[in-house]
C-alpha cells in the first residue's frame, strides 16, 4: 500500500507558478516554489479545490482510463449517484445502467444501493447505546482525512461502516460470482467518480486494507460517450430493475444522506471550508443537539465534485427531480434483511483509522517552542498583505516555512524591496563619501 | 528565564463579531507546540467558555496563556461588573444572559461549570464593582 498517493498532482509543464491554488487550498498544502507549485503530501486531502481553480489544467486528478477494465474478464460498472444529475434531458435515473452496459460493462451496481444498505447499517449503528454524539459520516474521504489531519479528536466519532461505494463492490462482485460461477480475481469493479478523493481512497482505503474496487474512471472520461449513447436514444430504460431508492440517489446532494438516516438532528454541510468552521465548533462541544453529521468537501455534495461537467446547482436540481419520480421506500423497506446480513463480515472498518496530525513544528516540546517564538518574531517584520508572491499562501505560513528551513525572508518580496533600497541608499553614500 | 510562553489577549465586552478568535489563536498554537490533542480539546472547550464570559457579562477583560512543557495555566481578569454569588453562578443552568444573547444560543448557564469539568485545577474570585478572576491549569500529560 502506498501511503504517500495522492490523487491529485501536478502537470509541471502546464504549471506557470501563479498564485491561485496556493491561495485556495484549504489545508495549505501547496507551495511555489522555483516557479512551480509543490504539493505537500502530508498536508493534502484530495479535495479538488486546486483542480476546480487552476487555470493552466495544471492540477489533475490521477484517475483510470476506460481501457483499464478490459484488463478484467468481467467488468462491473458502479456510478456514483451524482451521475444522472450530468445529462440534460435525461428523464429516468434507469437510463444510465443501461447505457452503461452497451458501453462495455457486464454488470451494473448502482453505488446508490451501496448507499442504501449503508443507511441502514448506520440506522443501527445510531439505535445503539455507545454511539458517539455526534456520529460523523464516512462518506466523503476527503472529509475523514481532514478529521484524521486536523481534527484528531474526533476520528472516533467518525461511523465505523465503509462506504457506499466500498459496500456497493463487494455486494456486485459477490453476486456476480455467485450467478456466473466465476472466480472474484476476474471480477473487475470501476466506480464512476466525479471526485479525485475517491481514487485516493480506493488505493489508500479508509479502515480498511484493501479496496474491493479495482479502478476509478472519471465523469469526465465517459461523459461524452456516454451523453451519445443517451442522446442516440438507443438505450431501453428498465425502470422496475433499478436498484436503488430514491434516498440512495439522493446521497448525491448535500443533505441526502441525513435524510436518509432519517434523523431529525442531523447537519448537513458543504464546502470544505465550511466544514472546518463546523468541525471547530463539534470539537469545542457547542453543537451537542446535533446527533448525526454529513460533512461534504464539495459545495453541493458530490454533485459538486471536481471532476464533474455539469454546473452543480443544475445538477443538484436535476437529481431532486429524479429521485422524486422514483418510489418513496425508505431504504429500511427496500433493503433485505439477509443482504445486510450477508454483507456484515465486510461491512465495518477492519482497522482504526488513526491520527495524521501534522501541524506541531519539532518533535521535542522545547524546540517547538523556540520555533514559535523565532516565527512571532519573523511575522512582525512581514508586511501582513497575505499576497503569496513568495510562494507561501500567507505570511505566517511563510514565517513558519522560514523557521523550518524551507524559505528564507529575502522570498518576500517586500522585504526585498526593502533591503535593495537600503542597498541602494548605501551605495549612494558611499559613492558620495569616495568623491572626495 | 524559562522557555515558557507567555501571551495576554484583551477581550472586549459585546464584541461577539471577534467572539472566539482568542481560543482559536490558543488552540493553534498549542497545535503547533505539539500538546497531546485530549487536552488541546479541553483548554480550547474552556477558553471558549471564557471568552464569551467576558464578551456577554463582564465590562471587558483579558485572557493570559501560559504555556510550560508540564501545564498550561489560563487567567482571566476581568474589570467588573463581579458576580453577586458564586456558589449559584456555579450551578448548572443558572445564568443571568439577556434574552438577546441566548437567541444567539449562548446563556444555557453552563459556562463556568464547563470550565471547572474541563480544568484540572480551577479557582474562581469575584468582588461587585471590582471584577471576577478566574485560574484554570490543565496537565500537559492528562
Amino acid at each position: 500500500m502506498n501511503k504517500c498517493f495522492h490523487s491529485v498532482t501536478l502537470d509541471v509543464s502546464k504549471c506557470v507558478g501563479c498564485t491561485n491554488c496556493l491561495k485556495r487550498c484549504p489545508t495549505e498544502a501547496i507551495r511555489i516554489r522555483e516557479k512551480r507549485a509543490y504539493i505537500i503530501d502530508s498536508r493534502c486531502i484530495d479535495c479538488g479545490e486546486c483542480i476546480r481553480v487552476c487555470e493552466h489544467h495544471a492540477k489533475v486528478a490521477t484517475t483510470n482510463p476506460l481501457a483499464t477494465i478490459n484488463r478484467y474478464p468481467y467488468k462491473i460498472a458502479l456510478p456514483a449517484p451524482a451521475i444522472y444529475g450530468q445529462f440534460k434531458d435525461l428523464n429516468s435515473v434507469a437510463f444510465i445502467p443501461e447505457a452503461l452496459r452497451m458501453m462495455g460493462f457486464d454488470q451494473v451496481c448502482e453505488v446508490a444501493h451501496g448507499a442504501d444498505l449503508v443507511s441502514c447499517a448506520i440506522m443501527e449503528r445510531m439505535k445503539q447505546p455507545d454511539c458517539p454524539r455526534p456520529l460523523i459520516s464516512s462518506s466523503c474521504p476527503a472529509v475523514v482525512r481532514l478529521i484524521q489531519t486536523r481534527f484528531p479528536e474526533l476520528i472516533d466519532n467518525i461511523v465505523d461502516i465503509k462506504s457506499p461505494m466500498e459496500v456497493a463492490a463487494i455486494e456486485a462482485r459477490r453476486k456476480f460470482c455467485e450467478e456466473h460461477h466465476v472466480a472474484p480475481e476476474d471480477v473487475g469493479c470501476f466506480f464512476l467518480t466525479p471526485c479525485a478523493a475517491k481514487m485516493t481512497a480506493i488505493r489508500n482505503p479508509l479502515g480498511h486494507e484493501k479496496s474491493a474496487v479495482s479502478g476509478a474512471i472519471s465523469f469526465l472520461e465517459i461523459y461524452g460517450l456516454l451523453s451519445g449513447l443517451l442522446r442516440k436514444h438507443a438505450v431501453n430504460p428498465d425502470l422496475a430493475h433499478f436498484q436503488a431508492t430514491g434516498f440512495g440517489v439522493n446521497w448525491a446532494r448535500t443533505g441526502g444522506e441525513a435524510l436518509a438516516i432519517g434523523v431529525n438532528e442531523a447537519l448537513a454541510v458543504d464546502g470544505i471550508d465550511n466544514v472546518i468552521r463546523v468541525l471547530e465548533e463539534i470539537e469545542n462541544n457547542r453543537l451537542p443537539e446535533v446527533r448525526y453529521f454529513e460533512g461534504l468537501a464539495c459545495l453541493g455534495g458530490c454533485v459538486g465534485g471536481p471532476l464533474t461537467f455539469e454546473n452543480m446547482f443544475i445538477a443538484r436540481n436535476r437529481i431532486r427531480l429524479l429521485q422524486q419520480m422514483l418510489p418513496k421506500t425508505r431504504p429500511e423497506k427496500r433493503v433485505r434483511n439477509e443482504d445486510l446480513d450477508l454483507l456484515r463480515p465486510e461491512l465495518y472498518f477492519e482497522q482504526p483509522l488513526t491520527s495524521m496530525e501534522n501541524s506541531r513544528l519539532d518533535e521535542d516540546f522545547k524546540t517547538a517552542m523556540d520555533k514559535l517564538a523565532r516565527i512571532e518574531k519573523i511575522q512582525k517584520q512581514l508586511p501582513g498583505l497575505d499576497c503569496g508572491s513568495c510562494g507561501s499562501p500567507s505570511c505566517q505560513a511563510l514565517a513558519e516555512d522560514i523557521v523550518q528551513g524551507f524559505a528564507t525572508e529575502l522570498n518576500c518580496i517586500h522585504l526585498l524591496k526593502e533591503r535593495l533600497s537600503t542597498m541602494a541608499a548605501q551605495m549612494v553614500e558611499m559613492a558620495e563619501a569616495t568623491r572626495e | 528565564m524559562s522557555a515558557a510562553i507567555h501571551e495576554r489577549y484583551p477581550v472586549e465586552k459585546g464584541a461577539f463579531e471577534t467572539a472566539g478568535e482568542v481560543s482559536g489563536k490558543i488552540k493553534r498554537i498549542l497545535r503547533k507546540l505539539g500538546v497531546a490533542s485530549p487536552v488541546i480539546r479541553r483548554v480550547s472547550v474552556a477558553s471558549y467558555e471564557v471568552e464569551l464570559n467576558l464578551v456577554i457579562h463582564s465590562l471587558g477583560g483579558y485572557i493570559e496563556i501560559d504555556i510550560a512543557p508540564d501545564a498550561i495555566t489560563l487567567i482571566v481578569q476581568d474589570r467588573g461588573p463581579g458576580i453577586p454569588n458564586l456558589d449559584l453562578a456555579m450551578q448548572e443552568g443558572w445564568s443571568t444572559a439577556p434574552d438577546e444573547v441566548r437567541m444567539l444560543g449562548f446563556g444555557a448557564g453552563m459556562g463556568l461549570p464547563n470550565m471547572k469539568r474541563n480544568a484540572d485545577e480551577f479557582d474562581i474570585q469575584s468582588e461587585v464593582g471590582v471584577g471576577t478572576r478566574i485560574y484554570m491549569k490543565f496537565y500537559a500529560a492528562g
